[in-house]
């Protein structure tokens, strides 16, 4: 599954060499720090900052460009109606205040591998053992959920050829009722497979 | 709405599971390859129900399907789980989207709302018994797919942009007539798939699983 990789940027920085959890905690304060910044003058200051950091991380224009692109036409429609309703400067800090989070969020998900971030997050989520969530159920339910999707993908395409050869391309009930039900026998089995495998203890 | 969301793991739990342990097996393995599909429901290509002029993301539908079929608490953690791989960095969302950056952006407030909005489809489909109607299918999907996702989403969006409430509900109601034909379709789908395999029905499973036992 070419898809799944996530979108590190290999490099040797110092932002690379942050722990995730440091990286995170950085992030929610930052955040909250743009959120607090109120004039364009304060904004345009913290988006030189973020400038500077993507230029530390030297991850390339590209990758930062690869995840501001998803906010790109929300930014045109709240600056917009900003202007529009507001003014010019609420226009300029509000529109620089969710494209900066945006940005720096995106700085802490290319520089840190994948698997860094989540042992980070599943250490966040001790907690969850109150639900009946030990580590090691959480660390399977993840890794589970990541190889099933190409799975469910395989399976995806094959009721697809089996709608084409029965002649209801249209039909969405033709689709996503086989392919729900062989999902769910699919997931079922995988449960039998686990527990005769012992995982039930 | 909210509130009947976190009261729900409480009965859930009394309800479903073996006395002294969470989750047994088989709804691990249920909630992993549901996670699995609202993701694949996002994968560019495979899954263009409409042909792709249409640029609809499907991953709400899989979250109402996820709703109805896991009922409230498995799919409340199906959610979840799906949410910590995409703040992980995993591109799973719809367009290969992923990383800490959707949390922060304007549709934060949306994707969190996933969660407690699968829960409440579940609820609502729970108390449905062993053979759930179409119209509470549909009431289900609609108020825990759409309105619950929308009580979080618009006013995390309002909160986020500094636009007012009402202005962010206007952005976001582009979305609303696309998200009703959604839970209308997830609702019709549940069906079929309950139909085909009672074991789809949350409260079947539930009577099963007590009836076979601590395993």
């Amino acid at each position: 599954m070419s898809g799944l990789t996530g979108a590190y940027v290999p490099g040797g920085s110092l932002l690379h060499r942050l722990p995730a959890g440091a990286k995170l905690a950085g992030l929610a304060a930052s955040c909250t720090a743009l959120l607090l910044l109120r004039s364009p003058v304060a904004l345009t200051g913290a988006a030189a900052v973020v400038a500077l950091l993507y230029a530390v991380s030297g991850v390339g224009g590209a990758a930062a460009w690869a995840q501001i692109r998803p906010v790109r036409w929300f930014a045109v429609a709240l600056f917009g109606m900003q202007l529009l309703f507001v003014d010019l400067p609420g226009a300029v800090s509000s529109t620089l205040r969710v494209v900066l989070a945006v940005a720096l969020a995106g700085l802490v998900t290319l520089t840190t591998r994948t698997a860094a971030m989540m042992a980070c997050l599943e250490r966040r989520l001790a907690p969850a053992r109150l639900v009946g969530l030990d580590p090691f159920r959480l660390s399977l339910l993840l890794s589970l959920t990541l190889r099933s999707v190409p799975v469910v993908a395989e399976l995806a395409s094959r009721v697809r050829e089996a709608q084409r050869a029965r002649g209801v391309e249209r039909s969405v009930r033709a689709f996503a009722v086989p392919l729900v039900v062989s999902v769910l026998r699919h997931a079922d089995a995988l449960g039998e497979a686990l527990s005769a495998r012992g995982l039930d203890d | 709405m909210t509130d009947e969301g976190k009261a729900l793991p409480e009965r859930g739990e009394a309800a479903g599971s073996p006395p002294g342990r969470g989750f047994p097996t088989g709804d691990l393995a249920r909630i992993s390859v549901f996670a699995a599909l609202i993701a694949a429901l996002g994968l560019p290509g495979a899954l263009n129900v409409l042909g792709n002029a249409v640029p609809i993301t499907l991953q709400t539908f899989g979250v109402m399907l996820a709703g109805a079929i896991l009922g409230a608490r498995r799919a409340a953690l199906a959610i979840a789980v799906l949410l910590v791989l995409v703040a992980a960095g995993l591109p799973l969302l719809a367009g290969g989207r992923g990383g800490l950056g959707v949390f922060a952006g304007p549709s934060a407030g949306f994707l969190i709302g996933w969660l407690p909005g699968a829960a409440v489809t579940g609820w609502i489909v729970e108390r449905g018994g062993r053979s759930p109607g179409i119209v509470r299918l549909l009431a289900a999907c609609l108020t825990g797919g759409v309105a619950v996702v929308y009580l979080f989403g618009v006013p995390v969006q309002a909160a986020l942009t500094g636009l007012p409430l009402g202005k962010a509900a206007l952005l976001s109601s582009a979305f609303l007539i696309g998200d009703v034909i959604k839970a209308v379709l997830a609702s019709i789908v549940v069906r079929g798939t309950q139909r085909a395999y009672p074991d789809a029905v949350p409260a079947v499973r539930i009577e099963r699983l007590r009836v076979s036992g601590e395993r």
